[in-house]
């Protein structure tokens, strides 16, 4: 017999389902759900500078995106081991996927799969901040914008931040051009992991390229809305909202060795020769993990 | 070294009054000067003490005389309007900002006994945008210029103090950047916006907001006019609340409205001289700002007694909620018991019905 759970939808609701007796906690589970919608409707939780709300995150968000991670995506977390229990860490991932499901797929794995539940702390491009409920969203998950500052003060606070150096190059390139990385940024990741001394620790994400499949580009309209790209995928926009079911796509996360950059000194981040071959570097590791992960995939949807 | 002689502009309103009564309290200080437009309230003018009032308008080089015949020594930049709806306008409003501190400067300028300006400037500077970084430090600019509004004038006015001081290198400047006030006595855009009972805002967004009490504002205050420090420093309370969690904890009802009608609200509103919803404040209401406050703790010597979330509850006790707290915690409560009852009920059924009772001491583990 499945467990039967109450998820309380109505606050005044006076009588909730009872479900047969014999289910584990629910009244726990009840009891629970009530105190949270009591913190909610009060403003009684904590949310830090940057818009980080762990209430919601942790009671909501995770919880809703957890079907997508285990059921539909079946992600498999390898080299958790390689991410550290504290302190400041830059996890620099390959991004794809016309939709930065990756970065959320990212975010449930290092928290559930982590022995101790990391939090990912995302930076994410301006026009993501613009957009009117996924900007306020990806704040309350503990996003930021992609700036030096931001990324300096996180790891200096000892958090883990994820960045995708391949930006809208990266998550917009054509469904042909899966698993090339593209040019990765200015480097910036690197100045700021210098800077603060925190180890970078690349990551390869296989499966979000066959998500939405990229097969075109509507560029005047993308021009017309503001966006980068306006993805044309087999589903979208033909199927309308439908199209935006991403396809069942099997996905391997992997993190590789953490680079060091404390020997390395504050003052490193001012010479761009040796930026330019660290960002390399992980670049070239990045790459290797992906072709890994490819042939260790038995086929795309399994 | 104490000031002498200190004269402070904007005494009619709280805090300028606040301080010119705290400056007017210390015996160290000869003469405290108060100079505005408007004749402080019979209650200011108690308060104020021993502080001379002085009705002048910054705009006017009257108050060049007044410095040079007091032989002031230190000048209290307070006259800054933030909103339109207290001086009468927008044009006035800016008019009172820019050119009453053009002025103020140029008297402090020709006058040989000053040695100390302090200014009320706000971390409006820093604007508001999807561009910013998380949290401002004092060498950082604003992302997106403030184009208009009371951010654009403390822009410039912070330029003419610049300029002033480079002009005038004995002289000390400070500049403060404050957050917004908040308190139980303090009038300010922050304390009549959250005290309508329903709160627009924008739909879609929800700001950062830093908030610094009243009284960590008037100790900062009277810390940089007797002190020594120059620069520019930030001014906040510790922590950061979103703005819906503010409504929220305040028992307010927020009204999420697209922003072209917040927009049209604002405007509305403003005619009546109620909340000012001008450009630079819905961009603040859409993403906040937060500063850094190292230099004040470290290099001024100041660690505000509030935090933010302090501060806000200490306003939050003068203002009557629309959906009070206990009210909420107690119908949650009355859920909570009654779950636990229907539990217990149901707990108690499943055993009688059950043909043999678990060993005491052990969870029933049941099996499908």
């Amino acid at each position: 017999m499945p467990e039967a759970r109450v998820i309380p939808l109505r606050p005044d609701d006076e009588e909730p389902r009872v479900p047969p007796p014999g289910s584990a906690s629910w009244e726990e589970q009840v009891a629970g759900g009530l105190e949270f919608l009591r913190r909610r409707v009060t403003g009684d939780y904590a949310t830090d500078e940057f818009g980080f709300d762990p209430d919601l995150t942790d009671h909501v968000l995770l919880p809703a995106l957890r079907p997508l991670f285990s059921r539909w995506f079946r992600v498999e977390t390898h080299g958790v081991e390689n991410v550290p229990d504290t302190g400041g860490g830059l996890v620099v991932a390959n991004h794809s996927g016309t939709l930065p499901l990756d970065a959320m797929m990212a975010t449930v794995s290092l928290h559930d799969d982590h022995p101790a539940r990391r939090r990912l702390r995302l930076l994410g491009a301006d026009l993501v901040f613009d957009l009117p409920f996924i900007g306020s969203l990806s704040r309350k998950l503990g996003s930021t914008l992609a700036c030096n500052e931001d990324a300096e003060r996180l790891l200096t606070g000892g958090e883990l931040v994820g960045v995708f150096p391949e930006g809208f190059k990266g998550i917009g390139k054509p469904f042909r051009e899966r698993y090339t990385l593209q040019r990765f940024g200015r480097g910036g990741f690197v100045t700021a992991a210098l800077r603060t001394g925190a180890p970078i620790i690349p990551c390869a994400i296989v499966g979000a390229e066959e998500t939405y499949p990229m097969i075109g580009n509507a560029k005047t309209l993308a021009r017309l809305l503001g966006l980068p790209y306006f993805p044309v995928t087999p589903t979208f926009p033909a199927l309308g909202p439908l199209g935006l079911v991403p396809l069942p796509s099997k996905w391997l996360i992997a993190f590789g060795e953490p680079i060091e950059t404390a020997s390395y000194g504050p003052a490193a981040a001012e010479d761009p020769m040796l930026v330019f071959n660290l960002t390399d570097q992980v670049r070239e590791t990045i790459q290797q993990a992906i072709y890994q992960l490819l042939l260790q995939r038995k086929s795309v949807f399994s | 070294m104490p000031p002498a002689v200190v004269l402070v502009t904007g005494v009619s309103r709280w805090l300028g009054g606040a301080l010119a009564a705290e400056l007017a309290r210390d015996r160290a200080i000869d003469r405290v000067i108060g100079v505005d437009t408007v004749p402080p309230s019979p209650e200011m003018l108690r308060r104020l003490g021993r502080t001379e009032f002085v009705r002048a308008d910054i705009r006017n080089p009257m108050i060049g005389k007044v410095i040079a015949t007091a032989a002031v020594d230190t000048v209290v930049h307070m006259n800054i309007s933030s909103t339109p709806a207290g001086s009468g306008g927008r044009g006035p409003m800016k008019e009172l900002n820019v050119i009453g501190t053009m002025q103020l400067l140029a008297a402090c300028q020709r006058a040989a006994s000053v040695r100390r300006l302090v200014l009320k400037s706000s971390s409006a500077v820093y604007g508001a945008s999807s561009r910013d970084p998380a949290v401002f430090t004092e060498a950082m600019q604003a992302r997106r210029v403030p184009s208009g509004g009371f951010a654009r004038d403390s822009l410039d006015i912070e330029g003419y103090v610049r300029s002033f001081a480079r002009r005038r290198p004995d002289v000390g400047v400070a500049a403060l950047r404050f957050t917004n006030f908040i308190g139980p006595r303090i009038d300010s855009v922050l304390t009549s916006f959250l005290r309508m009972p329903l709160v627009p805002t924008a739909l879609g967004y929800d700001a950062r907001v830093q908030l610094l009490h009243e009284d960590d504002a008037l100790a900062v205050l009277t810390r940089a006019t007797t002190g020594d420090f120059a620069g520019t420093v930030n001014v906040g309370g510790e922590g950061t609340l979103l703005l819906s969690q503010v409504i929220r904890r305040l028992g307010r009802l927020q009204v999420p409205l697209p922003s072209p009608a917040l927009g049209s609200l604002g405007r509305f509103t403003r005619r009546f001289g109620y909340v000012d919803y001008s450009p630079e404040q819905m961009r603040f209401l859409n993403f906040g700002r937060v500063v850094d406050t190292t230099v004040l703790r470290e290099e001024f010597g100041y660690t505000p007694r509030f935090t933010t979330e302090q501060a806000l509850a200490d306003y939050a006790a003068t203002v009557t909620p629309v959906i009070p707290p206990e009210v909420v915690a107690g119908l949650t409560g009355r859920a909570q018991g009654l779950v636990a009852r229907i539990g217990a009920t149901a707990g108690s059924v499943g055993e009688r019905l059950r043909p043999t009772p678990p060993p005491p001491g052990l969870r029933a583990v049941r099996d499908a």
